[in-house]
């Protein structure tokens, strides 16, 4: 039992590491009260066998999924992920100095209390601190923070010394210092995740249970992480909401409510700031006043149902949208709503009849439908029209429906003792610990229903108990309501029975309070012939046509089997598709570039199985179907069968010179620098050797005389595009051109016609290297400021010495994708993180994004999006009389405007960064600037521009927000995304020499963008995405970490101080502890890189800082030596080869920033090297060499020589020391 | 591991070793040699026999030469089909080289197409891709495309460019991802036993249901004999470009990567050998 609840969380659990897609959920629950999901990237509804009760309604959002279920409490499924939710609770110990004791906790009557909060105000004794409830669980005992601001304390003691409460603290003890407090620290987690945890009731203020819920809010705030609105509608029509859930805190703190205009019947909220309920006389109201200050609201509004004479009866709320049913199941959708006009503007009336509505992620919309209950999804549905196209039947089966085996086992159990089962007891146990009153209710219907006539078609709320007559206010409820919150019609059932007598038992037997105490043999024995009877009849029936009896919902399916049967058999035969009562899509993330299969599984399962391979006709299946092997193999063997005794005949097709014209624009060499019109030609010729080869020409006017400008396909490097809003430019590099910081740019006329030119004229550029395929797991790879991923084949001499590869020889080539941090290692494991924090793991393909065709591997290429923020402006001088307002100096700058305020910006006139973004949000005030901001996200300022503060001064006659709004880019690349943790860096171990077999274990280490340090488990060659995260603990967040070829794992936390973690090795790969490394006299450290054995890192004033000292035995090393300045970035490999990304690089065209440079002359004995090498730049923001562990060919010097240039390495180095 | 662009490859630069000999018929000044050739079997047979004129013409007087035709064992072979096709249908199973006449004279004006140049072949092959696109996008993808893209489809084959052919080829081969393919499927299926020149239907796919259409739901449909009946000795072979496909393979990617440069995808049906 236990052994298949595991196997069946394993397999409810979406977050399964590795997955190759962004997986999230559909919720959904059927008229049987059964729980199911369905995943965006699945063909079967998942049955969530951890519900241990009939479910009523569910609400979910991408972290969790709240439900009410059949005991009316409240539920909370928080999705399990590999970064646990940890609250740190903190306390403070403080002392005081006097003569006698010295510091002791004696303290003066006027003073603090001996343990408090950080104010001193609250009294904190570390027993005062409790669990919030049954959910948590403590992770250790209290422990003293020995660090202070980034540094050790004094003898680990974590004391923190002042002259007086309150006042500011130093580490350092000085002879004023009077009083002392320090920290102590203890985390609690989060433990009932993955599984419905009841949200405990307070009797007191919830006279009655809940009959609806709602969940959103997420967008309206990203602070406190986390953050939900929970909206709750009682059986009374009263509505509730929830108080401070978020992140840390998931459960929320407790029920507030909310004063009403009329009686609730139903309520949504969505992921914004609307929310919508209906009244119980089917009018609708909207709360307004809904803010990230108040995600409560103020008032409620009122507004007409859509048809006069019908009132509404459901509504369900998007982001922008908002949908409504009316009794008569007809669907409307709400004109003109957005957040300034929250109530729309007019109804319209859609197509089909519904019995509910959930409007998901992205405002797509799903609904239950009236006639066959099957769950619709609205198709179409995009930012420019969301009310959609059609609906679409989610035809795709229930898990139960497709494993036979299980399902025979389970309907054999079932059928010998039905009503025994232990989840039953178990699920009544659950909600009779605090429900006393409800199991003597139950009990007592129980009693009632057995002495009801028998009748197949006895209305179920005539047997209900207490609460019950208020239930069918909601109709597309009351069918569920009916069948689940009771058992009474399970009681009906037996009643068919001929045997009276038996009945009576039977009730006491279904009744919840009782069930739990009942031994199993009396209940269900197989002895029982009424029993058996009823058994086998009904387990046939539900093999017909489930083909399961799913375990957990025994009682509740034989009932409603029982009530229904006839029904269903007329309608829909023995085919039978499971009719749904509720759906809730907040979880689900569609959007228009989603591929679901969802709409064509059949039933059958082995027509299934073949769609499913065919659904993906050009990915990984097809590659291994035995088709296309065959077509592969036949096609090699008709070539020797044709051709290779043939190959001296002549060829009918001579090959020539191809020529490609085009015309585009040129960004001028001369000044002034303009564009100019230019004819553009790429031949192409077939060489000597039967190597391909090209030459590129621009023929242009200069003072009417024609001329032209060529570049050799061999002498390219790279070919950049250059996408913004005005201009479709792509920029050409040789060697020479990188030397002069001045590439060739050039302009097309369409974004099409750019991209062309750029696949074809890179095919020629690696056709004429003879470059194919994947890059190697050598491969130096980089990141531009735009985003743009480039490869490069490290040459065996690009290490050399004395003569290494100069790097402006390096040959760049694209590759699909969207990132702003890439890291790989030489056994081909490379893993990015985009703007969006998303992790992406590299997927072994070439190509992608606009390279399609030739240039881009037909597998392992996948859907790539990225999400990044564009920031805006406003500007505001205060003056006398009106305060502030828009209207500036006339010398100010524009009102609207870019971060630097030279360039007017506006809401309308701001385009996303290229037409390949599109808008995904609306201008929303950015409260996360550095500096911080009034509640209204202003800074202040004295003048423009200046330095700004978050709180408006005697002296600030400026002030300026910023706003920000979210831009998505769609793309392709060979890159598979992680979910579900946001990463900021990532690390993996440099590997020295290429393992073989593929399937050792390779170290990697990352930090979430939350700032926790995290160890990847399972990543090898052969899975490079790993299986899980390991969190490894930190008192502070984290920004940069790395982690060097003997395990050497340093990190960087945001207060700019660096750690050295210990004992890291493959047995511990998490290591023990974390020592603090001092940082640079004054500096901020703020990112580091490790290799073979060199630690190097680059603070946040540009330095590149080496790690002296570093040895074997004492790898925290002894101090930093400064290298170089002017760097932004560095990456140190297996070969210790470093390279940065550096700014200011000098060209004969004028200063670049942001280029590829590369150490010269580092050796074993002088790893800090001597002079840079500048390659590929400006406008570069990334690369890692920490793949290339190609050592370069050895000159054979003769052995003298040898230990004569040691010995002159060694006077360097002691020189330089 | 190999890719599906290593099928577009070895479809594109397929070549039938082919020994062309002058019927004896045409009157010549002296013997003619053979002429052997590497014929690509995406082309034309007129598009790519200049060589050959130009060999036999050396032998024979200008008053003797009427428009080239070109026969197999008695079968004149009709130039506006692809040359791997007719090479499959008439020749499959045969020893190489494939043994072609060459006529000067007597062109068999009921079984043949006259082809006065390159621009008949041309027009012949655009319109091909046109119809093939019309079934697969509505014409929408060949419509959007300029005159000189069109051109440098037929460049392409002309020349023997495969990158420059598929470099615009690739866009007639892309459907949207909200479909499972193609509209309809742009297919021929000749057979040497009949008159009708070759069937050719609507098909989609993918059916209404949802079931992906392989090789052998489309020959069931449109030419049961090809399948053999449970237990039955084979009768027919399905070539596609010298091979045969197995019956399961999805229509949808066999069109996208076995198709001719004209956007259809030609089967010979032809009797499986006795001996």
């Amino acid at each position: 039992m236990s052994g298949s609840s595991l196997e069946v969380r394993a397999g409810v659990c979406v977050r399964t590491p590795g997955a190759a897609m962004p997986v999230s959920l559909l919720w959904a629950v059927d008229v049987y009260g059964r729980v199911y999901s369905l995943s965006t990237a699945g063909q079967q509804w998942e049955h969530c066998r951890d519900a241990l009760m009939e479910f009523k309604r569910v609400t979910a959002a991408q972290q969790c999924c709240w439900g009410i279920a059949c005991d009316n409490n409240i539920y909370l499924n928080v999705h399990a992920s590999d970064l646990s939710i940890r609250y740190q609770e903190e306390t403070y110990e403080n002392q005081r100095w006097n003569p006698v004791d010295g510091f002791s906790d004696r303290l003066l009557p006027s003073d603090r209390w001996q343990w408090s909060d950080i104010t001193g105000l609250q009294h904190q004794p570390l027993d005062s601190f409790r669990l919030p409830s049954g959910s948590w669980e403590w992770e250790g005992d209290w422990f003293i923070d020995e660090n202070f601001e980034g540094e050790p304390t004094e003898k680990g003691q974590g004391w923190t010394y002042s002259i007086d409460f309150p006042a500011t603290y130093t580490k350092d003890k000085k002879w004023n210092s009077c009083v002392r407090r320090r920290r102590w620290l203890r985390y609690r987690r989060y433990k009932a995740t993955d599984t419905w945890a009841k949200i405990p009731s307070q009797q007191s203020t919830l006279p009655d249970p809940f009959s609806d819920i709602s969940c959103g809010g997420w967008e309206l705030s990203e602070e406190p992480r986390g953050r939900l609105s929970l909206w709750a509608v009682s059986l009374q029509g009263k509505v509730w909401f929830r108080e401070g859930i978020h992140h840390h805190n998931p459960e929320g703190s407790l029920w507030e409510e909310v004063s009403l205009p009329g009686e609730v019947v139903q309520i949504s909220c969505g992921p914004g700031d609307l929310v919508w309920a209906v009244l119980w006389e089917g009018q609708l109201i909207v709360r307004e006043g809904i803010g990230r200050d108040c995600p409560k609201g103020s008032s409620w509004v009122v507004v007409d149902s859509p048809s006069p004479d019908v009132g509404a009866i459901h509504v369900a709320v998007g982001m922008n949208v908002v949908w409504a049913l009316t009794k008569d199941n007809k669907v409307w959708f709400r004109r003109g709503v957005n957040s300034h006009n929250p109530c729309g503007s007019g109804w319209i009336n859609m197509v089909g009849e519904m019995l509910m509505i959930s409007v998901g992620l992205n405002d797509q919309v799903w609904g239950i439908g009236c006639e066959d209950r099957a769950v619709y999804f609205r198709q179409g549905v995009t930012s420019s029209e969301l009310s959609g196209k059609t609906w679409r039947v989610i035809n795709v089966p229930r898990d139960g429906e497709r494993s036979h085996s299980s399902a025979s086992a389970s309907s054999l159990q079932s059928a010998g003792c039905y009503f025994c089962g232990e989840v039953r007891g178990q699920s009544v146990a659950s909600d009779v610990e605090s429900d006393t009153e409800k199991g003597s209710t139950d009990g007592a219907t129980g009693l009632v229903a057995s002495d009801y006539p028998e009748s197949l078609d006895a209305p179920a709320d005539q047997t209900s108990d207490g609460p019950k007559p208020l239930i069918p206010k909601v109709t597309s409820d009351s069918f569920i309501s009916e069948l689940v919150s009771d058992r009474d019609s399970a009681k009906t059932a037996p009643s068919v029975l001929p045997e009276e007598d038996d009945v009576p038992g039977d009730g006491e037997v279904t009744a919840p309070s009782s069930g739990a105490a009942l031994p199993q043999s009396q209940s269900g024995g197989p002895h029982d012939p009424q029993w058996s009877n009823v058994d086998l009849e009904e387990a046939q029936i539900l093999q017909v046509q489930t083909g399961l009896v799913p375990e957990s919902s025994d009682t509740c399916s034989l009932s409603s089997v029982a009530t229904y049967t006839l029904a269903m058999e007329d309608q829909y035969g023995a085919d039978e598709h499971p009719l749904w009562a509720w759906v809730s899509g907040g979880g689900c993330s569609v959007d228009t570039h989603s591929q679901l299969h969802w709409f064509n599984c059949s039933m059958n399962s082995s027509s299934l199985v073949q769609s499913v391979q065919s659904m993906s006709l050009s990915v990984s299946p097809a590659q291994t179907a035995a088709w296309r092997k065959q077509i592969l193999e036949q096609l090699s063997e008709r070539s020797k069968r044709e051709m290779d005794n043939f190959r001296h005949y002549e060829q009918a097709i001579e090959q020539s010179v191809w020529v490609k014209k085009g015309c585009m624009q040129w960004w001028r060499d001369w000044k002034p620098h303009k564009w100019i019109d230019v004819q553009f030609a790429l031949e192409q010729f077939t060489g000597p050797e039967g190597n391909k080869d090209g030459i590129l020409f621009i023929y242009y006017n200069f003072c009417e005389e024609k001329k032209y400008l060529h570049a050799f396909i061999n002498e390219i490097t790279i070919l950049v595009p250059v996408l913004n809003e005005a201009k479709h430019t792509f920029a050409v590099y040789t060697p020479e051109r990188t030397k002069q910081r001045w590439p060739i740019r050039l302009a097309a006329a369409t974004e099409q016609e750019m991209h062309d030119w750029l696949a074809l004229l890179s095919v020629s550029c690696c056709d004429s290297r003879k470059i194919q395929g994947p890059p190697s797991k050598q491969a130096v790879w980089s990141i531009t400021c735009k985003g743009d991923i480039f490869v490069s084949e490290p040459s065996p001499a690009l290490e050399a010495m004395p003569y290494p590869t100069p790097c402006d020889q390096m040959f760049w080539r694209q590759v699909g994708g969207h990132l702003r941090v890439v890291e790989c290692n030489s056994v081909g494991v490379v893993w990015g993180i985009g703007y969006d924090h998303t992790a992406w793991v590299y997927s072994g393909g070439y190509g992608g994004g606009f390279f399609q065709g030739l240039a881009s591997s037909t597998d392992n290429i996948y859907t790539h999006t990225d999400v990044k923020s564009v920031y805006i402006y406003e500007n505001q001088r205060w003056n006398p009389v009106t305060g502030y307002t828009s209207r500036g100096l006339p010398t100010d700058r524009y009102m609207w405007s870019d971060a630097s305020g030279l360039h007017e910006r506006t809401k309308t006139n701001t385009k996303p960064p290229s037409p390949q973004w599109t808008w995904v949000s609306d201008w929303a005030i950015d409260y996360g600037v550095s500096g911080g901001t009034d509640r209204e996200g202003w800074q202040y300022a004295a003048d423009f521009p200046a330095s700004y503060h978050g709180y408006k001064t005697m002296k600030d006659f400026v002030r300026r927000r910023r706003w920000a709004r979210k831009c998505k880019l769609t793309t392709t690349g060979p890159w598979q995304e992680i979910p579900p943790i946001s990463l900021s860096d990532v690390t993996i171990l440099p590997c020295a020499t290429q393992s073989s077999s593929g399937v050792d274990v390779v170290p990697l280490w990352a930090i979430s963008n939350k700032g926790d340090v995290l160890c990847r488990l399972g990543v090898t060659a052969l899975t490079p995405a790993g299986t899980s995260w390991l969190h490894v603990g930190t008192d502070q967040p984290f920004k940069s970490i790395s982690i060097g070829a003997a395990s050497q794992v340093w990190a960087i936390a945001k207060d700019g101080s660096a750690f050295y973690r210990g004992s890291v090795s493959p047995q511990s790969p998490a290591g023990d502890s974390w020592y603090h490394i001092p940082s640079p006299a004054k500096q901020k450290l703020k990112q580091v890189s490790v290799g073979r054995t060199s630690v190097y890192a680059v603070d946040e004033n540009g330095n590149l800082w080496y790690r002296q000292g570093v040895a074997p035995s004492y790898p925290q090393g002894s101090s930093w030596e400064h290298i170089s300045n002017n760097v932004r970035k560095v990456s140190v490999g297996p070969l210790d080869q470093v390279w940065i990304i550096a700014d200011k690089v000098q060209g004969s065209h004028g200063l670049s920033c942001g280029t590829v440079c590369h150490r010269l002359a580092v050796q074993p004995l002088t790893p800090k090297g001597q002079s840079w090498d500048y390659g590929i730049g400006g406008g570069w923001d990334h690369v890692t060499v920490r793949g290339n562990s190609m050592e370069p060919p050895r000159f054979r010097l003769p052995v003298l020589s040898q230990s004569v240039l040691q010995v002159k390495d060694v006077a360097v180095n002691g020189n330089a020391t | 591991m190999a890719d599906d662009k290593d099928v577009l490859r070895d479809v594109w630069f397929g070549r039938i070793p082919t020994c062309f000999t002058l019927n004896q018929d045409e009157v010549t000044e002296r013997e003619a040699e053979p002429y052997y050739l590497l014929l690509p079997r995406v082309s034309y047979l007129t598009l790519v026999t200049d060589k050959v004129k130009k060999h036999f013409l050396k032998v024979m007087k200008a008053e003797d030469v009427g428009e080239i035709w070109f026969e197999y064992e008695g079968t004149p072979l009709k130039w506006h089909y692809p040359i791997g096709v007719l090479f499959d249908l008439h020749a499959f199973n045969t020893v190489l080289p494939w043994s072609i006449t060459v006529h000067f004279k007597n062109f068999p004006d009921q079984d043949l197409l006259h082809c006065s140049s390159n621009s008949v072949v041309e027009a012949h092959f655009m319109s091909s891709i046109k119809e093939a696109d019309a079934l697969k996008h509505k014409s929408q993808v060949i419509n959007d495309m300029q005159k000189k893209d069109h051109k440098q489809l037929w460049m392409g084959l002309q020349n023997d460019k495969f990158d420059q052919f598929w470099a615009m080829n690739r866009k007639l081969m892309e459907y949207s991802t909200e479909e499972e393919g193609f509209r309809y499927i742009p297919f021929r299926i000749y057979q040497t036993m009949s008159d009708r020149p070759f069937i050719q239907k609507q098909f989609r796919p993918v059916s209404p249901e949802g079931k992906v259409h392989t090789l052998g739901i489309l020959l069931k449909e449109m030419y049961p004999a090809a399948i053999p009946n449970e237990g039955e000795q084979k009768r027919y072979q399905a070539v596609i470009h010298g091979i045969e496909p197995l019956l399961e393979t999805p229509l949808q990617w066999l069109s996208e990567h076995l198709s001719h440069p004209d956007n259809f995808l030609h089967i010979c049906i032809i009797p499986v050998p006795t001996d």
